[in-house]
């Protein structure tokens, strides 16, 4: 008598991604998240083949003025165009920010699974050492670090992505204990496979939803954080136009040209919210409930 | 029970080393030392060593790292670059600020946040749940900054019901800051409450879904004893970490907030002297916040060891 096993057809990353998001965007606030997401996405990508003015554009007559047809949003206390420096804004930020989450998710995820894995002195070590740097205002490190070696983007990328992921390493940690004692890691084991074969097939696939979804939820956090040290002045240099940065400039004469601190203040804050409910519903629709994490 | 208490501050002690450590590391390996950021352009010649002499910068790191860490446990920060003030006179008047903005923020903050938590999840999914949520992720969402400048846009500007920015001196006291921080407390509180709402609201729902609570609706005690007697006792517990956790993650928020508000507090203090570049006041600046961070969640381990017995038999891993 022969033994059949059915197997079935591994599904192809592909369709698990078509999977994923068909799942996210049937429920309305994911849908209403993607959305958003994706027209940020394709704005900032497109918008420089389509402004209707020059960002940099001074021009001393053109002060302060009203929304009208030819300056949509109005212009600014420079004269320059709002609604063109608004589509604009979120270049920098969402470029930073992205690749920033990326740098976090790997080196907070590969930390935190050597941790979980190897365990004993080194992790305690280790955690001590995450658990201090948690316990040291963002926004102290940030600023220290971006007023001492400058605010380019070379610098930003990586010192965001070091000070969010630090949060990731916890959350990886804890996924791969969870795992670690499972029978088919036990069972690798008795197969003869060495740790790296362990953590890239048996480890990795168990433990990547809850890393994927903690850095979906970093990068709105981190662009959080990459506009509030624009808005301090220790982001974006001008006279490149960022939401941050022309929040903060606006402020002062808000009271009788609001329309400049409106306009980046709702490119900002949807962006945000759009990652936020994207971030919601990627976790969902893997399964994760983070509703009891608290924000740290 | 006493040596896991024991055990919990001494793990803080050591978190604090650490940090006393990175954040002195963390000046000495990043470009430039505290005289030639400071002085700039200006870092040559006579200056430069007068500046290094009083900072003591010419004697070797760790030297230097003993004795500023022996002043810090002390209460001694030593003297700032600017205006060649003793550090402690600097924080003085600005840690006081601080607290009644904190505090204040506090006590109006965690009632509400307790009341709405409860409203949220008893009428889970229902008009004034979803209602309630709505409003706190947004405000949890957005950016503080935007939060306040929204609110002196249309309290300050448009209503014309309150300053919008505080114009005070940092030593006022505290009678005369009291009626400038009302803006500022519904900006920190806002978020803050928003934060902890979430919280309680998931805690609440846990609870109702539990053994026990189905067992006291089966067994026909009344409704409101039974939120009162049963849900709320168990599900308040695991809160308390959390309100720990969101008032420490308030310390960086409220920096942004204080900017926006002209705020005479420590987080302006940060931009300040960063702006300045002096670090002596930014090392004893992160040590303090860092401080106020790991003593704020020993309290909250300690409360909540204190009043779950079940904790106290079992050996807590972090």
């Amino acid at each position: 008598m022969t033994l059949v096993i059915k197997q079935e057809k591994p599904k192809s990353t592909f369709s698990k991604i078509v999977e994923i998001i068909s799942t996210m965007a049937s429920r309305p606030s994911g849908l209403i998240g993607l959305i958003i997401l994706v027209f940020h996405v394709t704005l900032a990508i497109t918008s420089p083949l389509y402004v209707p003015h020059d960002y940099k554009a001074i021009d001393p007559s053109l002060m302060l003025q009203a929304p009208s047809s030819e300056y949509w949003f109005g212009t600014d206390s420079l004269g320059r165009d709002v609604f063109t420096r608004t589509i604009l804004g979120g270049r920098t930020a969402l470029t930073v920010t992205f690749f920033g989450s990326l740098i976090a998710l790997l080196w907070g995820g590969a930390l935190g699974i050597f941790c979980g894995l190897v365990g004993g002195k080194i992790d305690d070590v280790v955690m001590r050492i995450i658990d201090a740097f948690l316990s040291i205002p963002w926004i102290l490190a940030m600023l220290l670090i971006v007023s001492l070696l400058g605010t380019s983007t070379i610098v930003l990328i990586p010192a965001l992505g070091f000070f969010y992921g630090k949060g990731i390493v916890r959350v990886a940690r804890a996924a791969t204990h969870d795992v670690i004692a499972k029978d088919f890691i036990v069972s690798a084991r008795a197969r003869g496979h060495g740790n790296f074969s362990i953590i890239w097939n048996e480890i990795l696939p168990n433990v990547r939803d809850a890393i994927m979804v903690e850095g979906a939820m970093r990068w709105s956090w981190m662009l959080l954080g990459f506009s509030s040290l624009s808005f301090l002045g220790f982001g974006v240099s001008p006279p490149t136009p960022d939401w941050g940065l022309m929040i903060s400039n606006a402020r002062g004469l808000m009271s009788f040209a609001y329309w400049a601190v409106l306009a980046p203040i709702f490119g900002l804050s949807s962006l945000i919210i759009g990652i936020n409910l994207t971030a919601d519903a990627f976790a969902k629709a893997l399964g994760i409930d983070r509703s009891t994490k608290a924000p740290v | 029970m006493l040596i896991l208490v024991l055990k919990r501050i001494l793990l803080g002690l050591i978190t604090l080393f650490i940090v006393s450590l990175i954040t002195f590391v963390g000046v000495e390996v990043l470009p430039g030392d505290a005289c030639t950021t400071y002085l700039e352009r200006e870092a040559y010649g006579a200056a430069l060593e007068a500046c290094y002499k009083r900072l003591g910068l010419d004697i070797p790191a760790y030297e230097r790292y003993v004795s500023w860490a022996i002043g810090v446990i002390q209460g001694d920060f030593g003297y700032s670059l600017s205006g060649e003030m003793k550090i402690n006179d600097v924080l003085g008047p600005r840690v006081k600020n601080s607290l009644v903005l904190a505090s204040a923020s506090i006590l109006i903050g965690i009632p509400i946040a307790l009341l709405l938590g409860i409203i949220t999840a008893l009428w889970r999914d229902k008009m004034p749940d979803i209602i309630i949520s709505t409003f706190t992720i947004f405000s949890m969402t957005i950016p503080e900054f935007i939060s306040a400048t929204l609110l002196i846009l249309i309290v300050a500007i448009w209503l014309e019901w309150l300053p919008g920015i505080v114009i005070v001196p940092t030593g006022v006291s505290v009678s005369e800051l009291l009626p400038n921080i009302i803006l500022p407390v519904i900006a920190i509180s806002m978020i803050m409450t928003a934060h902890m709402a979430r919280m309680v609201r998931s805690s609440v729902i846990q609870v109702m879904a539990s053994d026990y609570v189905q067992m006291a609706i089966l067994k026909g005690v009344p409704y409101w004893k039974m939120v009162f007697k049963h849900v709320l006792p168990n599900a308040l517990l695991p809160a308390i970490n959390v309100v720990a956790l969101t008032i420490a993650w308030l310390l960086g928020g409220v920096v942004v907030t204080e900017v926006v508000f002209n705020y005479p507090g420590l987080g302006r203090l940060v931009i300040e002297s960063i702006s300045n570049r002096d670090l002596p006041v930014v090392q004893a600046l992160a040590i303090i916040l860092a401080s106020i961070y790991v003593i704020i969640n020993l309290i909250a381990d300690l409360l909540t060891l204190m009043l779950n017995p079940r904790l106290k038999s079992l050996q807590i891993k972090k």
